[in-house]
């Protein structure tokens, strides 16, 4: 169980730029959970995800994983219980190394780095059958740079590396948003296979409001650094896109103003 | 021949110097200018501790050690303290041109003499002069050194340390503080230029206050040479190999000049020319190419076909 109790975040404290992208922020994540996370610009989505990986300390409150305060550990140390993939499909892996080195660093995601080899050839193995399961071809390039690899293919390897260490938490931050629909789509469904297989813990920030209805056992609504809308259930699958619009007038008493979430592309 | 042979040995000694800065410059990508006041610490230690009587070996692994300890305080002002890596690199380089001077006891200049050194020990073994010696010491260093690196940056720790100059926020969200990673190639990059400066300065008989003056732009200008040789070369150990191969080019081509009447102070000159026409042509001929394919027409339109004579279908 993951817990955020009043968390409270403010950027460029004391300047003109002071911005609270935080502000009291609540949620207790069941294990098992499978949130998405939807939104305004500037609603704290990404912070959210952030403050939990650790990318930067809070203000106040506290941030508990399975009973373990990690609220003051920084990025690194909390990597072992978090596996993250990013909205920048450049962000989540090494272009300059190959893609079996990609995926070693990543198989060894929170534990001590020693002088022991890097690549082993059993874990090769293990590589090779997981790269499989991508549908993508790429068990047959373990040894190929990871720059030429396309967008959705790098999404899908930093999926798997996400992943190759089973994390108690699965931070996804719109990491279909910078592809095209069709490799979007398909890089979503693998998502749903994997969090399912491995029974993930998982947050998912999406801009699409159909996803975000038809995937996973629980949506959340942000606004202004806070949660204004949470539902779980039966009562999520009955939603409808325009179910959520209203809501979110209804919670913030603004309109939603973006276009990229109304069409709910 | 005998310049000329002494250039192979400087730049195969030097060359040690350059495999510390490619660790930092091409796999960091950050350019250590700690370099410079790192590669006279290892001469002045070495030359120090061989005249206070402390075996060479030892003496020249002393060299070793101070430069490991001088990228340590860049590291730590670059990592702990947010210092930019270069200004941090020119701090620790300004800070330890006293701090040589302090170890040669207020000395600009610090003689052998008749000192053993490891050079000395294959002369009297060998019978070979002093710049067949270096050359021959230089070569099993080298070797030694480049095995060491290969295995090195193919462990755990090793690839993490190339994983954070590719991608720092993805091998931390893997769980590696890239700050220790960061601080341990700055040291061991200047332990390298450490043992360069103790083996040179051992070389020439003497340690000098500017012996390391512009040993960065060397470094670099190595680099440069050693990747237009090697540059389609994949394999990490040819890699390493190509940083030596550049330093071995860059002071036979110094011999060479010299031997033509240049004068040696403009050497420095002619490194930085280099270094700059190198990292310059690339972006040079990214803005030509740009200008020279550009056309006003549609260049996937009917007019196109035409002027082409559909020679591209």
């Amino acid at each position: 169980m993951i817990e955020l109790k009043h968390i409270s975040k403010t950027f460029n404290k004391g300047t003109v730029n002071e911005k609270r992208a935080l502000s009291n922020l609540n949620l207790t994540i069941a294990d098992g959970d499978f949130i998405t996370v939807i939104g305004g610009n500037g609603a704290g989505k990404s912070t959210m995800l952030n403050a939990l990986a650790g990318v930067f300390p809070v203000d106040c409150g506290t941030i508990t994983i399975d009973g373990v305060n990690v609220t003051m550990e920084p990025e690194h140390k909390r990597a072992k219980y978090i596996g993250r993939v990013f909205q920048d499909p450049m962000k989540g892996t090494c272009a300059g190394m190959q893609i079996e080195e990609n995926l070693s660093l990543a198989k060894r995601r929170g534990k001590t780095r020693g002088l022991g080899w890097q690549l082993k050839a059993e874990e090769r193995v293990l590589y090779r059958e997981q790269l499989a399961t991508l549908g993508l071809g790429l068990e047959t390039r373990l040894s190929d740079k990871v720059g030429l690899l396309s967008g959705g293919q790098r999404q899908a390897v930093t999926l798997l590396m996400a992943t190759l260490q089973k994390p108690k938490l699965l931070l996804l931050d719109e990491h279909t948003a910078a592809l095209d629909p069709a490799t979007a789509a398909k890089v979503l469904k693998l998502t749903c296979e994997i969090v399912e297989e491995n029974k993930l813990t998982s947050l998912m920030v999406t801009h699409n409001m159909r996803d975000a209805i038809a995937i996973g056992n629980r949506l959340i609504m942000m606004d202004n650094g806070r949660i204004i809308y949470d539902v779980a259930g039966e009562e999520k699958k009955r939603l409808t896109v325009e179910d959520l619009l209203h809501k979110f007038e209804e919670a913030s008493g603004t309109e939603f103003a973006n276009d990229r979430m109304m069409l709910g592309n | 021949m005998g310049s000329l042979q002494s250039g192979v040995a400087q730049g195969v000694l030097w060359g040690i110097m350059v495999l510390g800065v490619y660790i930092t410059y091409k796999l960091l990508d950050i350019p250590d200018l700690t370099a410079d006041g790192s590669f006279t610490l290892g001469g002045c230690v070495t030359t120090v501790a061989i005249l206070a009587g402390i075996d060479p070996i030892l003496a020249t692994l002393m060299g070793l050690g101070a430069g490991f300890l001088a990228g340590a305080v860049t590291g730590i002002l670059h990592t702990v303290f947010e210092i930019p890596a270069i200004l941090a690199g020119i701090l620790t380089q300004i800070g330890l041109w006293s701090v040589n001077l302090r170890i040669m006891g207020g000395k600009a200049n610090n003689p052998l003499l008749k000192a053993d050194s490891t050079i000395s020990f294959f002369t009297d073994a060998l019978g070979v002069t002093q710049s067949q010696a270096s050359l021959l010491l230089g070569v099993l260093l080298v070797i030694a050194v480049i095995l060491i690196l290969y295995w090195f940056f193919g462990t755990e720790i090793g690839s993490a340390l190339r994983a954070t100059g590719d991608n720092e926020d993805m091998i931390r969200a893997l769980g590696v503080n890239t700050g220790h990673t960061k601080l341990l190639a700055l040291a061991l990059s200047n332990a390298l230029i450490g043992l360069s400066g103790a083996m040179v300065a051992q070389m020439q008989k003497y340690a000098d206050i500017n012996m390391g003056r512009g040993a960065i732009v060397i470094g670099l200008a190595a680099i440069v040479i050693g990747e237009v040789l090697l540059g389609r070369a994949k394999n990490f150990g040819v890699k390493l190999f190509s940083a030596i191969l550049g330093s071995i080019v860059y002071f036979i081509i110094q011999a060479l000049v010299l031997r033509f009447g240049m004068d040696a102070n403009d050497m420095k000159l002619l490194s930085a020319i280099m270094v700059a026409v190198a990292l310059a042509i690339p972006v040079a001929m990214r803005r030509y190419n740009t200008k020279k394919s550009y056309v006003e027409y549609d260049l996937y339109g009917a007019e196109a076909e035409q002027k082409t004579g559909g020679a591209e279908k």
